[in-house]
C-alpha cells in the first residue's frame, strides 16, 4: 500500500470502476461475437467477472491502513457528536485547558528552577556548608559561618574536600570614569579557589591565584559578564586595566562567562564583581570565631559524601566550641547540596503550587469524566443497540476514548497557549526568583503537555467507559422505556467522582485560606511608622575619600540641610538603615545599674544610627525622655534612644531614662536619654529590640536619608540625587524607593503564592459547583416520572424539595468530610510558608466548610426547586 | 487465484504477478487483454479470476514494475493500459529464473526430464 494511494483512494476507486466497466464491455463484445444474445453475453460476462463491488472493496482495503481508518472514523464520529453539543464541548475544553495549562506552566517553572542542574562542573559534588547553634536549630538552622572556623575546617578536610570561603554581601562605589556615572554595586569576596571549585573558567583573562588572595597582594578584580557588558560595553582590552572601587584602583584580571550564576538564601545573584577575600577582609574578621559573615562552598572529592564531610566538620567544630566557649561561637555544622541551597526558598512554594495545579487538573478530569458519563447515559440506548448488533466492546471503548482524547487535545492546545501567557507574565512578575530567566518552553515541556493530555484523556475516557460496560448495555436494552431507576448506577459513579472532586476543592480552599490569611497578616503588619509618602535613599561614604570623622559629619549635615531645603520636602532625617530595609548589626548589652548578667546571656539589641531629626521626620513616637540632641556628636556621642521593646527587655518596671548600658564587645558605656516606639527591621519578622546611636558620632559612614512629603514623594528622588551629585560626583546612591515599595517587595512572595492558590481554589470551587448542579439536574430528569407520581399521590412539595436537595448534597458533604481530613494532613507541609498563622486555623477551616456548603446548596437548589415545582400530569405524560 | 478444472490452482499461488509481467513483455495492454492472453497462451487451462487481476495490477504498479496510462482500446473504448518498466523487466527475468529452477527441481523429484525452454 502506498501513501499516494491512501490519499487518492477516491480517485483510484473511480479509475477502477472505469476499468471494470471496460473489462465487462470487452467481455460482452467477445461473447456477442461468439454468437450469444445481448442479455446472455452480459450475464456470462458478469458471471465470469464476479462481483465488481467486491473487487473494489478489496482494493479499497488494500489501499488502507485498517487501524488508521478505524481511528479516522472514530475521530470523525466523535467530532461530529461533539460539535452537535457545542456548549458541552466548549466547557469541557476550557476546563481541560485550565487544568493542563496551569500544570504545564508550573512544570516549566519547577523544571527550570528546581530540577535543572546548576551550570557548574559535576554540580552533584558541590555542597554549601552552614553553622548554627544547636539550641536555635529550628529557628535559625542555616546561619553563615565565621572565617576562623573555616580555616580550621579547611586544614582538617584537605584530603576529602576542597572548601571555598565567600561573602557575597559586600559592595563598592564605582567611581565616575570616562564620562560614566558613579554607581554602587553588589560585590562578593571569595577565596582564590572559589571559581576553580565550581569548575568555572573566566571567559576572558584569568582566575584568581593564591598570590592574589593575600593581604599584601596587588588589588585585583574579576567582573561579571553583565557588569562588563553594561558598564564597559564588552571591551576586551579591559583585562589588565584599572577600575576604581571605593576610590582605590583594582586591576581587572578576568571576566566571568555569561552563564555564570551564584545564588544562596543570603543573596549573591546580584554580585557584579568578585575580589579576593584575604586581600579585602580585615585580619580580625578572618581570625574570629564570633563574626559570622561568610558562606562556604565545598567540592566533595571522590569517595566523600556530604554526610561524611559534615560529620568530620562537626568534630572540628565541637573542638572549636570547647576551646572558645563564647556564646557567639556556633557549635554545629550542617550542609546541603548547592542546588537545594540555591532554590531552598522557592522549593516549598513551587511544589505547593504544583500540587495545587495537580489538584486542578484532577478536578478538571473528574468534571469532564462526569460530563462524559452523563453523555454516555444519554446515549445508552444507542450504545445498547450497537452492542446488540455486534459492535465490539473494544470499538465502543475506542470511541469513548477518542472523544475524550479530542477534548483533552483541544484543551491541551488551548492550555499550552495559556501556559505560554502565564510564563511570560511570571517572568516579569517574579524577576526576583532565582533562575526565573532560564524558564523556556522546550521539548520537555511539550512532552509534559502530551503526557498531561494523554493522562486526562485516559482518565476521563476510562471512567466514562467503565460506566458503560457490556452487562449494563444489555440491562439498559431490557429496561422498559418508563424507567424509574434508570441510570441510577451511573449517577452513583458520578456521585463518587463528585465527592472526590469536592474533597480536592476543600483541600485547595483550605490552603488558599491559610495563605491568604498569612498574606493579610503580613500586609497589615505595621512597620511602626506611617508608610505613605516616604522616600528612602542610601549612600555610603568610602574611607579612601573621607578618612576623617569630621569630613563624614560635615557631608551628612550639609547634605541633610540641602535635602530639607528642597521644595516639596516636609521633613527629612538620616538613619543608618530605614525600617523594613533590613538588619543592621546588634550588640550584647548589660545594664550598668543592674548586677551583670552571666557571659552569653546578655541582652541582644540591634543598633542603628540616627540624626536628631530622624524620629520626627519618619514619625516614630517619643514615649519617654527626649530624642537625640544636635550637640551629641563625635566624642559626645555616648547616648542612645531605645525602643519600647528594649525598655521592656532591659528595664522591666523601671524608668530607663538616665540609666546606662554597657556594650560587652567594646566596653563602651552609653546613657539612655529617651524611649521611642518600636519599628520592624523586616516586615515578615517580629520586632527586635533596637537602640539608636547618634549617627554624627560612633563611626557611621553609611546613611539612608528618609524624606517625607505631603504628596507624590517619588518626584523628589531626582532633585535629591542631583544634590548628592553636586557634592560628590563619584558618590552613587542606592535603594531609591518608597517605604511602600520596601514592604511590597518583601511581601511579594506571600502575595504571589496566596493569590495563585486562591485562583486555583476558586476555579476548583466553580467546577465542583458545576458538577453538583449537573449531577442533580440529571437525577431530577431521570426521576421525573417518579417525582410526578409522588406529587400526584400527595407528596408535599417542600418535602420533595428537601429530598432532592439532600440527594444532591450527600456527595458534597461526603467530599467535605474527606477534604477536611485530607487538609489536616496536608497543611502541615505548608507551615513554613505561613506568617503568623497556624496550620490548623479554626476560622479558615470553618469558613471553608461554610462556603462550600453554601455554594453546594446554591448549586443543588435550582434542580431541586425544579423538581418540587414539577407538574405531575405533564411529568407522567412525558413518557 | 485461478479457478479451473483441478486443485492445481492453489499451487500456482504467487505466479499471477509473473504471468502478468510476461504478458506485458510483448507490449502494453489493458486488464481484459492481459486476462485473455494468459488464458489463451495456457490453452485455457488457466483462468484468471478477475477478482485478483486488478488488485495484482495495482500492487505491481505500487512496486514500480508496471506503469499505467489511459488510452483507447481496440474497440475504441477508454481503457487503462499497463506498461512494463525497466525494473519490471528485471523482476520478470528474476521470477522466471526462480520459477524454472523450482519447476526443474520438482520435475527431478518426480523423475521426469527437465522441461524445454519455450518462451523468450
Amino acid at each position: 500500500m502506498s501513501l499516494r494511494r491512501l490519499f487518492r483512494r477516491n480517485r483510484e476507486d473511480g479509475d477502477l470502476a472505469q476499468e471494470i466497466d471496460l473489462h465487462l464491455a470487452e467481455e460482452i463484445d467477445e461473447n456477442i461475437a461468439r454468437g450469444m444474445s445481448a442479455e446472455e453475453a452480459q450475464r456470462q460476462a458478469r458471471i465470469k467477472f464476479g462481483h465488481p463491488e467486491h473487487i473494489r472493496e478489496n482494493l479499497w482495503e488494500q489501499n488502507t491502513l485498517r487501524f488508521a481508518d478505524n481511528m479516522w472514523r472514530d475521530v470523525k464520529y466523535a467530532t461530529r457528536s461533539l460539535l452537535r453539543s457545542p456548549g458541552f464541548t466548549t466547557i469541557a475544553i476550557l476546563v481541560m485547558a485550565l487544568g493542563i495549562g496551569a500544570n504545564v506552566a508550573l512544570f516549566a517553572v519547577v523544571r527550570s528552577v528546581l530540577l535543572t542542574p546548576l551550570p557548574y562542573k559535576d554540580p552533584a559534588q558541590l555542597v554549601a556548608i552552614y553553622q548554627h547553634m544547636q539550641e536555635n536549630k529550628d529557628r535559625n538552622g542555616w546561619m553563615p559561618v565565621d572565617a576562623g572556623s573555616f580555616r580550621e575546617w579547611q586544614e582538617s578536610t584537605q584530603n576529602i574536600a576542597e572548601l571555598a570561603l565567600i561573602t557575597p554581601f559586600q559592595g563598592y562605589n564605582v567611581s565616575a570614569e570616562g564620562g560614566k556615572l558613579p554607581e554602587q554595586i553588589d560585590a562578593g569576596w571569595c577565596s582564590d579557589n572559589f571559581f576553580k571549585i565550581l569548575g568555572v573558567m573566566p571567559a576572558l583573562g584569568r582566575n584568581f591565584t593564591p598570590d592574589d588572595d593575600r593581604p599584601q597582594a596587588q588589588a585585583t578584580v574579576i567582573l561579571s559578564s553583565s557588569f562588563w557588558h553594561r558598564r564597559y560595553s564588552g571591551d576586551r582590552t579591559i583585562i589588565g586595566k584599572s577600575i576604581w572601587l571605593d576610590a582605590k584602583p583594582y586591576t581587572v584580571i578576568g571576566v566571568l562567562p555569561d552563564s555564570f550564576i551564584y545564588s544562596s538564601p543570603f543573596g549573591g545573584n546580584k554580585v557584579q564583581v568578585w575580589t579576593p577575600v584575604h586581600y579585602e577582609a580585615p585580619a580580625m574578621l578572618l581570625n574570629t570565631f564570633e563574626d559570622h559573615e561568610f558562606l562556604t562552598v565545598a567540592r566533595l572529592l571522590p569517595g566523600t559524601t556530604l554526610a561524611s564531610l559534615i560529620s568530620q566538620l562537626n568534630g572540628v567544630q565541637r573542638q572549636i566550641k570547647a576551646d572558645h566557649p563564647n556564646p557567639a561561637v556556633h557549635d554545629e555544622v550542617v550542609g546541603r547540596s548547592m542546588l537545594d541551597d540555591a532554590v531552598g526558598d522557592y522549593k516549598t512554594s513551587l511544589y505547593t503550587l504544583l500540587a495545587a495545579t495537580g489538584c486542578v487538573l484532577l478536578i478538571a478530569c473528574l468534571n469532564v469524566a462526569s460530563l462524559l458519563v452523563a453523555r454516555t447515559a444519554a446515549k445508552s440506548k444507542e450504545l445498547a443497540i450497537r452492542a446488540a448488533l455486534g459492535g465490539s466492546w473494544l470499538r465502543l471503548l475506542s470511541e469513548r476514548l477518542t472523544e475524550s482524547l479530542i477534548l483533552s487535545s483541544a484543551g491541551g492546545a488551548v492550555g499550552l497557549l495559556l501556559a505560554w501567557g502565564a510564563l511570560q507574565w511570571l517572568v516579569t512578575a517574579r524577576h526576583d526568583m532565582f533562575r526565573v530567566q532560564s524558564i523556556h518552553t522546550g521539548g520537555a515541556i511539550f512532552a509534559f503537555t502530551l503526557a498531561a493530555i494523554l493522562f486526562s484523556a485516559l482518565f476521563s475516557g476510562l471512567v466514562s467507559a467503565i460506566s458503560s460496560n457490556r452487562k449494563q448495555i444489555v440491562v439498559s436494552l431490557q429496561e422498559p422505556s418508563r424507567t424509574h431507576s434508570g441510570g441510577q448506577s451511573r449517577a452513583g459513579l458520578r456521585k463518587i467522582l463528585l465527592a472526590v472532586e469536592v474533597g480536592l476543592t476543600v483541600v485547595l480552599l483550605v490552603g488558599a485560606g491559610l495563605l491568604l490569611k498569612s498574606y493579610q497578616h503580613l500586609r497589615t503588619t505595621d512597620l511602626g511608622v506611617p508608610m505613605d509618602n516616604v522616600l528612602t535613599m542610601r549612600f555610603s561614604l568610602p574611607d579612601a575619600r573621607y578618612p576623617k570623622r569630621e569630613q563624614i559629619l560635615s557631608f551628612f549635615e550639609t547634605f541633610l540641610g540641602k535635602v530639607r531645603a528642597t521644595p516639596g520636602v516636609s521633613s527629612a532625617g538620616l538613619v543608618s538603615t530605614a525600617p523594613g530595609q533590613g538588619w543592621d548589626g546588634d550588640y550584647l548589652l548589660n545594664v550598668v545599674e543592674h548586677p551583670p548578667l552571666p557571659h552569653g546571656q546578655e541582652y541582644d539589641v540591634m543598633s542603628r544610627g540616627a540624626d536628631p531629626g530622624y524620629f520626627s521626620a519618619i514619625q516614630i513616637p517619643l514615649l519617654n525622655g527626649r530624642f537625640l540632641n544636635d550637640d551629641e556628636r563625635l566624642d559626645r556621642g555616648n547616648v542612645v534612644v531605645i525602643s519600647e521593646s528594649t525598655a521592656k527587655l532591659c528595664f522591666p518596671g523601671e524608668d530607663p531614662i538616665g540609666k546606662h548600658l554597657k556594650i560587652s564587645y567594646s566596653g563602651q558605656v552609653v546613657q539612655v536619654v529617651g524611649v521611642v516606639g518600636d519599628t520592624r527591621w523586616s516586615i515578615s519578622r517580629p520586632v527586635h529590640p533596637t537602640m539608636y546611636f547618634p549617627i554624627y558620632g560612633n563611626n557611621y559612614s553609611v546613611g539612608t536619608v528618609v524624606i517625607r512629603s505631603t504628596q507624590n514623594v517619588e518626584s523628589l528622588a531626582m532633585p535629591v540625587q542631583k544634590e548628592i551629585g553636586a557634592m560628590d560626583p563619584d558618590l552613587p546612591v542606592s535603594n531609591v524607593m518608597t517605604l511602600r515599595e520596601t514592604v511590597r517587595t518583601s511581601t511579594l512572595d506571600s502575595q504571589f503564592n496566596s493569590l495563585l492558590v486562591l485562583a486555583f481554589a476558586v476555579i476548583a470551587l466553580l467546577l465542583a459547583a458545576a458538577g453538583l448542579y449537573g449531577v442533580l439536574a440529571y437525577l431530577v430528569t431521570q426521576r421525573r416520572s417518579e417525582i410526578g407520581i409522588r406529587i400526584a399521590l400527595g407528596a408535599q412539595r417542600d418535602h420533595v424539595l428537601r429530598l432532592m436537595l439532600l440527594d444532591g448534597l450527600r456527595p458534597a458533604i461526603l467530599g467535605l468530610f474527606l477534604g477536611l481530613v485530607a487538609s489536616a494532613a496536608v497543611v502541615r507541609l505548608i507551615k513554613s510558608m505561613l506568617y503568623d498563622t497556624q496550620p490548623f486555623d479554626a476560622i479558615v477551616f470553618v469558613s471553608v466548610t461554610g462556603m462550600l456548603l453554601l455554594v453546594a446548596g446554591i448549586a443543588c437548589l435550582a434542580p431541586a426547586w425544579r423538581a418540587s415545582r414539577l407538574n405531575p400530569m405533564q411529568a407522567l405524560r412525558m413518557e | 487465484m485461478f479457478k479451473k478444472t483441478d486443485q492445481t490452482a492453489e499451487m500456482l499461488k504467487g505466479t499471477l504477478d509473473m504471468m502478468i509481467l510476461r504478458t506485458l513483455v510483448t507490449g502494453d495492454a489493458h486488464g481484459h487483454t492481459i486476462a485473455k492472453v494468459i488464458e489463451r497462451s495456457s490453452e485455457d487451462v488457466l483462468q484468471v479470476e478477475q477478482g485478483s487481476l486488478y488488485p495484482a495490477l495495482h500492487r505491481l504498479e505500487d512496486r514500480g514494475w508496471v506503469s499505467s496510462y489511459w488510452g483507447t482500446s481496440e474497440n475504441n473504448r477508454k481503457a487503462k493500459f499497463y506498461r512494463l518498466t525497466a525494473s519490471g523487466k528485471k523482476q520478470f527475468v528474476h521470477e522466471r529464473n526462480r520459477w524454472r529452477q523450482m519447476a526443474r527441481a520438482i520435475g527431478m523429484v518426480l523423475g521426469e526430464t527437465p522441461l524445454k525452454d519455450e518462451v523468450l
